[in-house]
């Protein structure tokens, strides 16, 4: 009876085995024919209203189509990027900020696209394509947005103060100090070790060079002379509460721009979006100005965050990378393109073109009194000083969090704290074996 | 004697085979979802990933065993001995504190002809459906002297609050946040086992002379102790994992470093440096542990407990 009963089964798995390999063969068929339809491309991007901007694409092109997944940004994001990669569910196209694109290439997330891509170059400008390729042949993104740092400060403040805009961390240094006399509960800005972005910016504005290879090793000079500059001024001005040591993006932050308590704040050309919903009550009543300078009568400055858009390994081994290279140009050099970023994901675009051009003729609403705001912006961003990032800068940001973040609530050595962020980044590159010179 | 029929012998074969087919189900879960799991762990712990050269371009990276290393660099690690030592401080004022007014609570709402008994259960327990994050939010904002409104009271009052973010008042913040989270739980666990108690006990007692707080003492606590060594190794086990809180905290303040407790460790090995094996090893290290003193925990109450009967 058994038996008969296996036979049984075994007739009818049969029969399950004839109908799917019917259905497989009907279905195989259906993919032959998606195959020569449109071709699917998914894009991972935190920035808001990016798929409004792939809808402009998907109508111009019906046979590539686009869509947009839209990640939360963030440290982690890269891990989960590599994660995906890894596990062969990579998207096609990523966005990724400039100092994770070392960290991607390293884990084999991100394709070379200098073939289709590599006329793209004289769009932009040389330091930041220069983030792209990593100093190589091979093109690994196409720039999208760039950030180059300046001041911010209270118009309305400054002049109740009798403060004039400081064009050297000099004067900034002695600003900071005499508006603590007049007003001690006021602050012109704060020290936030929370933000590692901004202290990188600070020092590629000194002359630092991070990351650097020399043959097939690595060196690394997060504690050279420039960034130990940088530190030492922070720390003296944190030291004698000159500036505040609070960190940045939290409620009490925002309170202290609202209403006043911080009266300056160095931040890049997205600035504007972030006051407008942190500090809405101050609005029309900030100024920007170029970065304080080491030298008097320089012009130079550096950049907090900023990204690109990479095509994936993955994409290549689909078959993707073509449409996929065509897709991240479009995006960051066509005109059309371009006036979307601008105008839906408020990016400032990393296109020289776009950066002069009439699509930022008029000035963010929350800066009307400063008319031209993106032709100064522009005019910033030429001095924008090269940036230099390794295959291990989140491991770099984190020590950077806790050095530091231990360094200004204590008041104490900042000097210590870059020590401890230069051994924790040599140490982890040894540790996986790269080369350290 | 003959053999038994056939048909009793196939019987007894099926009979022997079918504890074996109710235990499958389980076991099939329990490998899947629990061995598996924490197997792959223990073999990522002893891998790391070697890189050549500038480590750029593909094939740069490949995956090695390690044997011990990523286990020696893990105990060598000051920070995993530190952020164990936070967690046990943090735990120390954390869990009596609980448990101490879960006990209370749960002694009062079981006092005979109580008021508002079914109320004040729910208010009690309501906290603990709060998700830790959005708890440890609600509190983080509370604790901003610049944006909280108990701070801005107390300066109206000329009065100037503790720094609750920095430092030891950091210890208070985060247990405040676990107590007024978990008492509910707790009181609920030991009100449950009050009430299953008889109530002829309390008779007794009362016919003896012994006064409400003579018979919550003597009576009642003694009898809920097997719910109180319960919940205290709950709250033992759910303090070495604490996470959500300090990682929701950690933007609001310097003073809260990326490995605070060693969970945080685990998570900033994992996602920040994106060095899972490290983690593994560490998350391996932390598993270890936690079952040395849970198991040590329970060894020791089970032999106070046998000792004394």
């Amino acid at each position: 009876m058994h038996r008969r009963l296996a036979l049984a089964a075994a007739a009818a798995l049969c029969g399950t085995l004839v109908l799917s390999a019917c259905s497989s063969d009907g279905g195989s068929g259906d993919a032959a024919k998606a195959a020569s339809g449109p071709v699917k491309l998914t894009f991972w991007s935190w920035a808001p209203n990016m798929d409004k901007v792939a809808e402009v694409w998907n109508k111009a092109h019906p046979d590539v189509q686009v869509s947009v997944l839209k990640q939360a940004g963030g440290d982690d994001l890269v891990t989960k990027t590599i994660t995906a990669a890894k596990a062969g569910n990579a998207p096609d196209l990523i966005q990724a900020e400039y100092q994770a694109l070392p960290t991607l290439v390293s884990n084999d997330v991100l394709a070379d696209i200098a073939k289709q891509a590599g006329d793209a170059k004289s769009q932009f400008a040389d330091g930041v394509w220069k983030q792209v390729t990593l100093g190589s042949d091979a093109v690994y993104a196409i720039p999208e947005d760039t950030a180059p740092l300046a001041f911010y400060y209270r118009q309305d403040l400054f002049e109740q103060y009798g403060l004039k805009v400081p064009t050297t961390w000099d004067e900034f240094a002695a600003t900071a100090r005499a508006l603590k006399q007049q007003a001690p509960d006021k602050s012109l800005t704060t020290f936030s070790a929370n933000d590692p972005g901004l202290f990188a910016g600070l020092a590629q504005q000194a002359g630092a060079a991070w990351w650097t290879t020399s043959g097939e090793s690595w060196k690394v000079a997060i504690d050279d002379p420039a960034t130990k500059k940088v530190a030492d001024f922070w720390s003296g001005l944190v030291k004698d509460g000159a500036v505040d040591n609070q960190p940045m993006y939290t409620p009490a932050w925002s309170k202290a721009l609202n209403d006043g308590t911080q009266v300056g704040w160095v931040s890049a050309v997205w600035a504007p979006g972030v006051l407008t919903s942190s500090a809405p009550d101050t609005k029309g009543k900030w100024a920007m100005a170029p970065l304080p300078q080491w030298e008097s009568g320089a012009s130079v400055t550096g950049s907090w965050g900023g990204s690109a858009t990479g095509v994936t390994t993955g994409a290549v081994k689909s078959g993707h990378a073509e449409a996929a290279a065509k897709f991240a140009t479009w995006l960051n050099t066509d005109p059309e393109a371009l006036a979307a970023l601008v105008q839906q994901v408020n990016v400032y675009p990393a296109a020289t073109s776009a950066q002069t051009g009439s699509l930022l003729s008029a000035a963010p609403e929350f800066f009307a009194d400063q008319p031209d705001f993106y032709a100064r912006a522009a005019e910033i961003a030429k001095g924008t000083a090269p940036a230099a990032w390794g295959p291990n800068v989140n491991v770099a940001y984190s020590a950077f969090k806790d050095a530091f973040g231990k360094a200004a609530q204590d008041k104490g050595d900042f000097g210590a704290a870059l020590s401890a962020m230069q051994r924790s980044t040599v140490e982890d590159l040894k540790k996986n074996g790269f080369q350290v010179g | 004697m003959a053999s038994p029929p056939p048909a009793a012998r196939a019987l007894r074969r099926r009979g022997s085979l079918a504890p074996y087919g109710f235990l499958g189900p389980a076991a099939l879960l329990f490998t899947l979802f629990f061995a598996l799991p924490i197997g792959f762990a223990v073999y990522l712990s002893l891998r790391a990933v070697k890189v050549k050269g500038l480590g750029l371009g593909s094939h740069a990276r490949t995956e090695v065993w390690a044997g011990l290393s990523n286990y020696t660099s893990a105990l060598s690690d000051s920070e995993l001995l530190s952020g164990s030592g936070r967690v046990l401080l943090y735990g120390a004022l954390l869990v009596p504190t609980m448990l101490g007014a879960a006990l209370f609570f749960a002694l009062l709402l079981d006092v005979p002809r109580v008021r508002f008994g079914a109320f004040s259960r729910l208010v009690i327990f309501l906290p603990y459906a709060v998700p830790g994050i959005v708890a440890s939010t609600l509190w983080g904002f509370l604790y901003l002297p610049q944006v909280s409104p108990g701070y801005y009271l107390l300066t109206q009052a000329g009065m100037s609050g503790p720094d609750l973010l920095h430092g030891g008042g950091l210890y208070l913040a985060m247990a405040n946040i676990a107590v007024w989270g978990g008492t509910g739980f707790n009181m609920i666990v030991i009100y449950t086992s009050l009430r299953a108690l008889p109530a002829e006990l309390y008779e007794a007692a009362r016919l003896d002379g012994c006064s409400e707080l003579q018979i919550a003492l003597r009576v009642k606590i003694p009898l809920v102790a097997p719910s109180l060594v319960l919940t205290f190794f709950f709250s033992m086990i759910a303090t070495l994992q604490v996470f959500a809180e300090p990682m929701t905290l950690k933007p609001l303040t310097n003073s809260m470093s990326s490995t605070w407790s060693p969970l945080m460790k685990v998570y900033r090995d994992a996602f920040v440096q994106g060095n899972v094996y490290s983690a593994a090893a560490t998350s391996v290290v932390i598993a270890a542990a936690t079952l040395l003193l849970s198991f040590g925990f329970l060894k020791l109450v089970n032999k106070r407990t046998n000792g004394g009967s």
